[in-house]
């Protein structure tokens, strides 16, 4: 009874600061429909800020004075961030805000390992807080006390600012409709600006709160966005209320998951979450969305299938593309199986998000689950690799077609956050359940046939894999069904009322994207000789959404160009730097200022200018080249990689135990 | 560049507007002068809404020239030309569903201007009796004319010289009808000069002082009402029944 006390108060604390950093995304996302992922990396800024602060300024004042300052500094940043990047990019698909936000992350990540070093910081007690009060027969500490209370406090002023203060009205009002607000006179870019300070500052101060209870570490971003994401949707997006009630239900299930269930602790809360957005799809106290913006005239140029010209270049790609084993060395060519492999996992997320509109963010459980299914191929079941190989995208999609029920009935955000979460929960089956799948382990020993053992050959094994299954993600775009997935994503009302089961469609079409992930994963499984539960974690997930938006969404080979410019980047930067998260968060952001409309879609207006300029002259097929220029950046990176020697990562990736 | 026109308060100049590539308006063009009630009619589909959100620079892409108040706004953000004065009541009301009564004449609020009449909540109550019943109402809870009444009160919080009124009578009860062809009258003995357009004939004569006809995007009559009364030909073709 005692221990259920400590750990009800501990969870209690822990729920303070969850909530001040979830209602900030919350606040942020109901004003400027941006699904902040950097919200993370300004909690940790708030920390280490803090700790700083708390270094050079002694006493009970000064401790104080450092946390609300942090807090203060890092809004300013957060201001900053808004006006030069953010403004920018309000009309761009809303995808490519969470691709900017994301690579802000990632330069923030750097930056915080360069100015603060590698090491964990142990802030300092709070003084006068420091002791503990004694309740029954337990010793709880003063500072969780402080911080129980404090939640509470700042529910109340915060629902005071919205209710009581003009701004607050205003900031309700544009959450509900923008535009009207405009028309009213009010100059929202100024709104904007202020609704993100406020959101960085509860995010900045739910970081420097934390700095008495928990050392101060590099890795804390990614897991507080996960659990404020977690707390919003259960919640429900927009509202502050919600964000407490769920913050308290997270920290709770934390606090005793570990207690009751320790096998599925991790999974405890995404199972909840799963469970809520099942019944109650807009979270506890969310409200049905108001509809989206309009999306009319948003593509002005209709897809088409590829024409006779483009297809034989198409075909000469994937020759030129077989025949660089001829010269390539070896670690090139397992560089470039990887790009390919990528390639078909940022297609198969394309069909789901593009074609079909609904943006999973958890797509890498259906890689993981095709590379799990080879692995057992292999290990329980024996088969020889091209079996295997196949067994992959059985599992995956078997895993696809349980989640696509659920998930199917969900549009936009919510839909998302459900993918999220089955995604998280596939993952701790593959790290807990230790006795199948090696747990963090993994499972290792995969390693191709004898006839596929040479770089080079399996190269073309996983050439003779991914052209069939890009092939037939093309066909599938301009099939009938195709034509329905689309319709039904550019309007569910329209597209039901001539007959199409717009649920069936989307969870056909989620069971394809599943299945060709998989492929994708089976195929990394015997490319790496193991499996690791990361495959599935959310990084990768992630990287998918990045490579897809980066292509161009509206695009058909977007996430073709995408995928080898990100991937091919990446590995690149691995080998070059120590700090190549700095040059990649940097380099996504300014792509997002540069082409907002992706690699491919740019190039698409380019195009489509050049040829308004001479309506009768025959432009170069810009697909094609697209993909020939892909084709080369991809030949360079990998020629340049290979001088540089394989990159620590692939190489201790190999050599993990 | 289109030489400014003189006398009038608002003025529309070869006006175009394009969704994607779907061209809307033809070289749009016609004139309020100050105190003036102006109908903007025209069927369903012609184009009416479509020009009001162009003056208030709320589509993607349009041309032409708009001159208020002896100054062109046509290159202005929405919220730069609701401040100098031109009040926008849109289509669909678009009511903050969440906010109550008061709250929504909040988010309307502007400082008071020179040359146009000044609106406190109390006497925007007095306008619209039905709204001081339920001042601390979520707006979506209330009727579809209750709300027709909050969207017009709202806007009159801007202390507008101009107001663009769309369909202000668009799927109300007769009698709600009638009440709302008061209500405008009321604002133009204040002063207000109006913009509205309708569907509904008999409505614009309650109210109108002259008609501008628009259809397929194109103008296609301007006159006084009495001058559009002597043009049942243009009435039949331009006009449901």
């Amino acid at each position: 009874m005692q221990l259920v006390f400590v750990q009800f108060m501990t969870g209690l604390a822990s729920a303070a600061s969850l909530f001040l950093v979830a209602s900030g995304l919350s606040i942020i996302f109901g004003v400027t429909r941006i699904v902040n992922f950097a919200h993370g990396a300004f909690y940790m800024l708030g920390a280490y800020v803090a700790y700083t602060l708390t270094e050079r300024l002694a006493g009970a004042f000064g401790f104080w004075f450092s946390l609300v300052a942090a807090a203060a500094i890092v809004a300013v940043i957060g201001c900053l961030l808004e006006m030069v990047l953010l403004r920018r990019i309000y009309h761009a698909p809303e995808l490519f805000q969470l691709l900017a936000t994301f690579g802000v992350t990632l330069m923030v990540e750097d930056l915080v390992l360069l100015i603060w070093g590698p090491e964990d910081l142990v802030g300092p007690r709070a003084p006068g807080l420091a002791g503990a009060v004694e309740m029954f027969g337990k010793r709880i500490p003063s500072y969780d006390l402080f911080l129980i209370v404090l939640g509470p406090l700042v529910l109340a002023a915060l629902w005071v600012l919205f209710h009581r203060t003009r701004w607050g009205v205003l900031v309700r009002a544009a959450t509900h409709d923008r535009s009207m607000v405009a028309a009213l006179g009010i100059n929202q870019k100024w709104l904007f600006t202020g609704v993100f300070a406020l959101g960085v500052f509860l995010a900045a101060l739910g970081g420097a709160l934390q700095i008495p209870r928990d050392a101060v570490n590099h890795s804390m971003d990614l897991r507080i966005i996960v659990e404020a994401f977690v707390v919003v949707v259960i919640g429900g997006l927009g509202s502050t209320t919600g964000a407490f009630v769920a913050a308290i239900i997270v920290s709770q299930l934390n606090a005793f998951g570990i207690l009751v269930f320790p096998k599925i602790s991790l999974v405890l809360v995404f199972i909840v979450m799963a469970i809520v957005l099942v019944v109650r799809p807009w979270g506890l106290f969310g409200k049905m969305p108001p509809p989206a913006q309009s999306t009319t005239g948003a593509t002005v140029r209709p897809w088409r299938p590829l024409g006779r010209t483009e297809l034989m270049i198409a075909a000469g790609v994937v020759l030129v593309v077989a025949l660089q084993p001829l010269w390539l060395s070896d670690y090139a060519l397992t560089v470039g199986s990887e790009l390919l492999i990528f390639t078909l996992f940022a297609a198969s997320l394309h069909l789901l998000m593009t074609v079909g509109g609904l943006a999973s963010f958890g797509h890498a459980a259906y890689f993981g689950l095709g590379s799990y299914g080879a692995a057992f191929a292999v290990k329980a079941a024996g088969l020889p690799m091209l079996l295997a190989i196949l067994a992959g995208p059985v599992l995956a999609a078997v895993g696809a077609a349980i989640v696509g029920w659920f998930a199917v009935s969900l549009t936009g955000v919510y839909f998302a956050m459900l993918t999220l979460a089955f995604s998280q929960i596939v993952w701790s089956i593959a790290f807990q359940w230790v006795s199948v799948t090696g747990g963090d382990n993994g499972i290792l020993g995969i390693w191709p046939d004898a006839f596929a053992a040479t770089p080079a050959a399996f190269f073309w094994v996983t050439l003779a894999f991914v052209v069939p299954a890009l092939a037939f993600l093309q066909m599938v775009i301009f099939s009938p069904f195709g034509y329905a997935l689309r319709a039904t994503r550019d309007s569910e009302l329209r597209a039901e009322a001539i007959g199409i089961d717009r649920k069936r469609t989307q969870w056909v079409a989620f069971v394809m994207a599943g299945a060709a992930a998989g492929l994708g994963g089976a195929l990394f499984a015997f490319l790496k000789g193991s499996v690791f539960p990361d495959a599935m974690g959310i990084p990768t997930s992630v990287d998918g959404l990045v490579m897809v938006l980066l292509g161009g969404i509206e695009t058909v080979l977007g996430p073709i160009v995408g995928a080898l410019v990100f991937k091919a980047l990446s590995i690149w930067l691995m080998s070059q730097t120590d700090y190549s998260k700095l040059v990649l968060g940097a380099a996504i952001v300014v792509i997002v200022l540069a082409f907002p409309k992706g690699i491919v879609g740019t190039l698409s207006d380019w195009r489509a200018r050049f040829e308004a300029r001479r309506a009768a002259g025959r432009a170069p097929a810009v697909a094609a080249a697209a993909a020939v220029a892909a084709v080369v950046a991809g030949g360079v990176v990998a020629s340049v990689v290979d001088q540089a020697g394989p990159s620590r990562d692939t190489a201790s990736q190999e050599a993990q135990p | 560049m289109t030489e400014r026109p003189r006398t009038s308060q608002l003025d529309v100049v070869q006006l175009n507007a394009f969704y994607g590539q779907a061209h809307i308006l033809f070289d749009v063009e016609f004139s309020v002068h100050t105190g003036e009630v102006v109908a903007l009619l025209g069927r369903n589909g012609a184009g009416k809404s479509t020009t009001f959100l162009s003056i208030m620079a709320m589509v993607a892409r349009r041309t032409g020239t708009v001159w208020f108040d002896a100054e062109e706004i046509t290159t202005l953000p929405t919220y730069e030309i609701a401040r100098r004065g031109l009040g926008f009541v849109p289509e669909n009301r678009r009511i903050f569903s969440e906010l109550t009564v008061e709250e929504n004449l909040m988010v309307g609020r502007q400082k008071p201007r020179e040359g146009a009449p000044t609106w406190e909540p109390e006497k925007l109550y007095e306008l619209f009796p039905n709204l001081a019943e339920m001042r601390k109402r979520p707006g979506g809870r209330m009727s579809g004319g209750e709300q027709q009444m909050l969207t017009i009160a709202r806007t009159l919080m801007g202390n507008p010289s101009l107001v663009l009124l769309d369909e202000p009578s668009e799927g109300l009860a007769p009698k709600i009808v009638e009440q709302m062809a008061a209500a405008i009258l009321a604002m133009k003995k204040e002063g207000l000069s109006i913009l509205l357009s309708e569907q509904n004939l008999h409505f614009a004569r309650l109210i109108s002082d002259r008609a501008v006809i628009i259809e397929k995007g194109r103008v296609q009559f301007t006159g006084t009402l009495a001058e559009l009364e002597a043009r049942p030909d243009v009435r039949d073709a331009y006009l449901a029944v």
